[in-house]
């Protein structure tokens, strides 16, 4: 023993054959790829990474090894669900060494969760982790209208799906309907349920193509597998997000995905959404006709009730005679008592008359008449002693008067000598100036007068300017009386 | 207001075109209830009830556009969303 180890150890072998590395490692592929042409193997997806090439690396584990898998873009395109990391899976395929890296791979040809129980795991994982999002937020959802004039339909354009919904529809209230196909099992179903519901929501309803009201996102029943689409997460973001209400119809009333969570509602089948959808239009019909008949009734009866209430208050406004009875009978009343007033009211001024006649008696007249009499008398005594004694008084002063006039008389200056000349008339004539020769006056002695006539001047007529001019007021009557020459020449 | 609005058909219809039919449903069903009640004076309730006649007119218009239409969306090869009308499937 210990010699054949020596011998092992030191001496070459020469029966034994010598590989070149690139011999033994495609040596050893062959061999794994006969051995391993077709495996199942169950494990663990870890490390999931899809490659830009679309291709699939991943490592499959359990508790004691680790297995690198790859699935080609072809292959992964047909699996139902999205592999992902934690998912216990089966895959089936081939194991396949890559000689230049010492490695060896199974090539899966098919995936498939290791069980529901696996799937269901993950998908509450997945629903736990969204709803921590909000995204199944009861405040998020809206209310579906009432009357939508266009339903949006995102399903198989072939199936049972659609000609359900349409049927369903065209019973209750024939509407306008887009319907958006899509894949709905199957590799890139997720994606275009997705673009379907974004592309619904961006639809203007201005533009070229109309926008939806509401929005029903159908399949029929299924495998939890072939359901998967509608959990993954670019669906229930799409679905969350939109802004036009959505029902979800997918799959049968027991079977509940993420999209379920996601949607303003849920219907347990698509029939079921296209009754959601829209409202029964005989039964609108029929509550319009009853409303209608209900506004005419209601306005018929008020007009008739307000009608009434006219006819009642007419009725009580109807006799104007009555309006005027009380005044007419205070009117009559007063017409009764106007005469009996007047008689009566001249009964009472007889009597203060007759009352006031009564004191008016000629005895108290008298006595007053008397008493007055007797004042006069006083009056009138003591008025003709006061003129007696006033007329006294004046005539004295009279006479002194008098006295002084006959002193300061022209008739006293006459006595004198002097003459007053008068014109017939009797007026003065006091200028010598204001005489006409030929002119007849009367001079006026002290014992009576004289008539007599101006005669002509010669001492006047040659008249010497020597003489100051001869001066004819007063003065000269008075020279004239002075100078009894020139005076008497006069004559 | 009300009185203006009685006035003209347009005050009475103001803003009913604008109306989804729910709304104007639930209007005229107010509208409805109000003149039972026999609330709203002679003035008022002719306004009500022609605002009324007006609501039933609209629901009617939306009820009797009732036709089922299907059309198809296609994407186009650069994405563009286009509609093709189908047949019933």
């Amino acid at each position: 023993m210990a010699g054949s180890y020596e011998g092992r150890m030191t001496d070459p072998l020469p029966n034994v054959h010598e590989y070149s590395v690139s011999e033994l490692a495609f040596a050893l592929k062959r061999s794994v790829e006969d051995r391993f042409g077709h495996v199942r193997v169950r494990g663990e997806l870890s490390g999931v990474k899809i490659a830009a090439s679309g291709h699939l690396y991943a490592g499959l584990k359990d508790e004691g090894a680790v297995l690198d898998v790859v699935c080609w873009r072809g292959q992964l395109a047909r699996m139902g669900f999205r592999p992902e990391d934690g998912l216990e899976v089966i895959a089936t395929g081939r194991l396949t060494t890559y000689p230049a890296r010492s490695k060896y791979q199974l090539v899966i040809e098919r995936l498939e969760p290791a069980g529901v129980g696996a799937l269901m795991a993950l998908l509450d994982e997945r629903r736990k982790k969204l709803a921590a999002e909000g995204l199944f937020a009861q405040e998020r959802k809206r209310p579906l209208p009432f009357l939508p004039d266009i339903v949006a339909v995102v399903t198989s354009p072939t199936g049972a799906v659609i000609r359900d919904i349409l049927h369903r529809l065209a019973e209750r209230f024939p509407r306008r309907v887009l319907l958006w196909p899509v894949l709905v099992q199957g590799e890139g179903a997720a994606e275009q349920v997705a673009a379907a519901v974004r592309g619904l929501n961006e639809l203007s309803q201005a533009g070229r193509l109309p926008r939806p009201d509401v929005i029903i996102v159908a399949r029929g029943g299924g495998s939890i597998e072939d359901l998967w689409p509608f959990n993954e997460e670019a669906v229930v973001r799409a679905v969350a997000e939109s802004r036009i209400p959505v029902i979800s119809a997918v799959g049968h009333e027991t079977d509940t995905t993420l999209i379920d969570h996601a949607a303003d509602r849920r219907a347990p089948t698509p029939t079921a959404a296209a009754e959601m959808a829209v409202p029964v239009r005989g039964e609108l019909i029929a509550r319009l006709r009853d409303l209608d008949a209900r506004l005419d009734g209601a306005m018929a009866r008020l007009v008739m009730r307000l009608g009434d209430r006219l006819k009642a208050a007419a009725a009580h406004l109807a006799r104007p005679r009555d309006l005027l009875l009380v005044p007419r009978q205070r009117l009559d009343e007063l017409g009764e008592r106007l005469p009996r007033a007047l008689i009566a009211g001249t009964r009472e001024k007889r009597l203060r008359l007759t009352r006031a006649a009564a004191g008016l008696v000629p005895s108290r007249l008298r006595q007053h008449w008397r008493y007055e009499r007797r004042g006069l008398d006083e009056a009138a005594h003591r008025l003709s002693k006061a003129l007696a004694r006033t007329l006294e008084e004046r005539r004295q002063r009279l006479e002194s008067a008098t006295r002084l006039l006959e002193s300061l008389s022209y008739k006293a200056v006459l006595a004198r000598g002097f003459a007053v000349i008068r014109r017939p008339d009797g007026t003065v004539v006091a200028r010598a100036e204001r005489l006409s020769y030929g002119e007849r006056v009367r001079a006026e002695f002290f014992d009576g007068w004289r008539p007599m006539r101006v005669e002509a001047d010669e001492r006047v007529s040659q008249s010497s300017p020597a003489t100051p001019s001869p001066n004819p007021r007063a003065g000269k009557s008075r020279r004239a009386g002075g100078e009894g020459g020139g005076q008497g020449r006069l004559f | 207001m009300a009185e203006e609005d009685s006035t003209t058909p347009d005050g009475v219809e103001a803003g009913i075109a604008e109306l989804s039919f729910e709304q104007a449903l639930s209007e005229l069903e107010g509208i409805v209830q109000r003149l039972e009640r026999g609330e709203a004076g002679l003035d008022e309730s002719i306004a009500l009830y022609e605002r009324g006649a007006a609501l039933k007119r609209h629901c009617e218009a939306k009820l009797r556009d009732a036709e089922l239409r299907i059309e198809k969306i296609e994407l186009g090869a650069d994405g563009e969303v286009k509609l093709k009308e189908a047949d019933t499937p």
